[in-house]
């Protein structure tokens, strides 16, 4: 019987193992003590956003908005990070919109793109008439975070929602062709 | 043995399949403007369990999902405790619920809703949705988000689904007070210019 145990509990580690493969970031209190003045950030508020939002140029973009104050955004931003390097071949840009408040910008924002080297661009939306701007971006989105957009020219996709590695290339896949 | 492992394998090939499907929450379900809002009993940080129906002066209710963990959430609460303070005489109590999955936020566990209720000082209960089924109803989807109701004879009617007011960072630098317009246009027999606006917030954890 215990063997039994010892054969389920391998089978149950290495069946679920395919989750683990990206490493999970963390916002630490020590980032607050690196220096992450060189960190350049461009800030916009919605109109300056837009531009981001309505590309046509054959690419895939891959919009995901966060905040490094949101648990879920953070265990998710590696996945995002992975789609970048992996098919940044096959026309695919990711941005990250932090949703980070401004007065944090310095203190958490700039240490967190430093220290965990985040590679996709990084811009901040900084624009507290929240109820214009958040229908603009999707009509069916309540305003939570996580949250994600997928486009290539007229083709969209919203996403309010958490994503595993597997669910977010799904869905890139549904516009590579 | 051969077949016990079998049964296991698919046991286990099933479990991590479901481990990728994640609840979505779609924005369209729960109460629209005009439904009639179900009455709920949920569990107060004093012990004591709270209805709607408990309170018979009420002229109806400020709905608001809160938490202790979202920024965003924590930063309306001084709004919120000023809602209350405001409208409770007037008949509009604020009713504040905890949606979140404890054990994924354990800073939301009921101890700490204690303990962030009497630091802030809140006069309204502060209610744990501990099963997580009153949220879903409601339709609500993230912290803070807002539901006014008012008392008619069909039960509590969804008059106003939304955010507190139009700047997060500065209470001060508001110009529109959804909630405070909502309530007084209810006040005063009159139509409710905003019925569902939208603001940034924390997705709630299923």
């Amino acid at each position: 019987m215990k063997r039994y145990v010892f054969i389920i509990a391998l089978l149950l580690v290495l069946g679920c193992k395919e989750k683990k493969n990206v490493p999970e970031l963390g916002i630490k209190d020590s980032y607050k003590k690196i220096d992450a003045s060189a960190v350049k950030l461009e800030i916009y508020n919605f109109d300056g956003l837009k531009t981001f939002l309505n590309k046509e140029d054959n690419k895939i973009h891959v919009i995901n908005f966060w905040a490094t104050w949101c648990a879920p955004c953070i265990k998710e931003l590696p996945y995002f990070e992975k789609i970048n390097t992996e098919y940044k071949s096959e026309n695919v840009e990711v941005l990250l919109v932090s949703l980070d408040f401004p007065h944090l910008y310095d203190s958490k924002l700039k240490p967190f793109i430093l220290e965990e080297k985040l590679k996709s661009k990084v811009v901040a939306l900084d624009d507290v008439d929240s109820n214009t701007w958040i229908p603009k971006v999707d009509e069916s989105w309540s305003g939570a975070l996580p949250a994600t957009m997928i486009y290539k020219n007229d083709k969209r996709k919203f996403f309010e929602k958490s994503f595993t590695y597997e669910e977010l290339e799904h869905e890139l896949k549904q516009f590579l062709n | 043995m051969k077949k016990t492992m079998k049964i296991v394998s698919v046991f286990l090939v099933v479990l991590c399949a479901s481990a990728f499907t994640i609840k979505t929450i779609n924005v369209n379900e729960g109460y629209n403007i005009g439904d009639i809002a179900e009455d709920f009993t949920l569990k107060n940080i004093d012990g004591n369990m709270v209805s709607l129906s408990d309170y018979n002066e009420a002229k109806g209710f400020i709905v608001t999902f809160t938490c202790n963990t979202c920024p965003y959430a924590v930063m309306y609460q001084d709004r919120i405790i000023e809602l209350n303070k405001k409208y409770a005489k007037l008949g509009y109590p604020v009713i504040a619920i905890m949606p979140n999955n404890t054990d994924i936020n354990p800073g939301d566990s009921f101890e700490n809703m204690k303990k962030r209720a009497i630091e802030k000082g809140f006069e309204f209960p502060y209610l744990i949705d501990e099963n997580q089924e009153i949220y879903p109803k409601f339709g609500a989807t993230k912290t803070p988000h807002v539901f006014v109701l008012e008392k008619t004879s069909k039960g509590n009617e969804v008059k106003y689904i939304g955010a507190i007011d139009d700047n997060y960072k500065d209470a001060s630098a508001v110009t529109t007070k959804y909630v405070e317009d909502a309530v007084d246009a209810l006040l005063n027999g009159k139509e409710i210019k905003e019925t569902e606006t939208r603001a940034i917030g924390c997705g709630i954890k299923a």
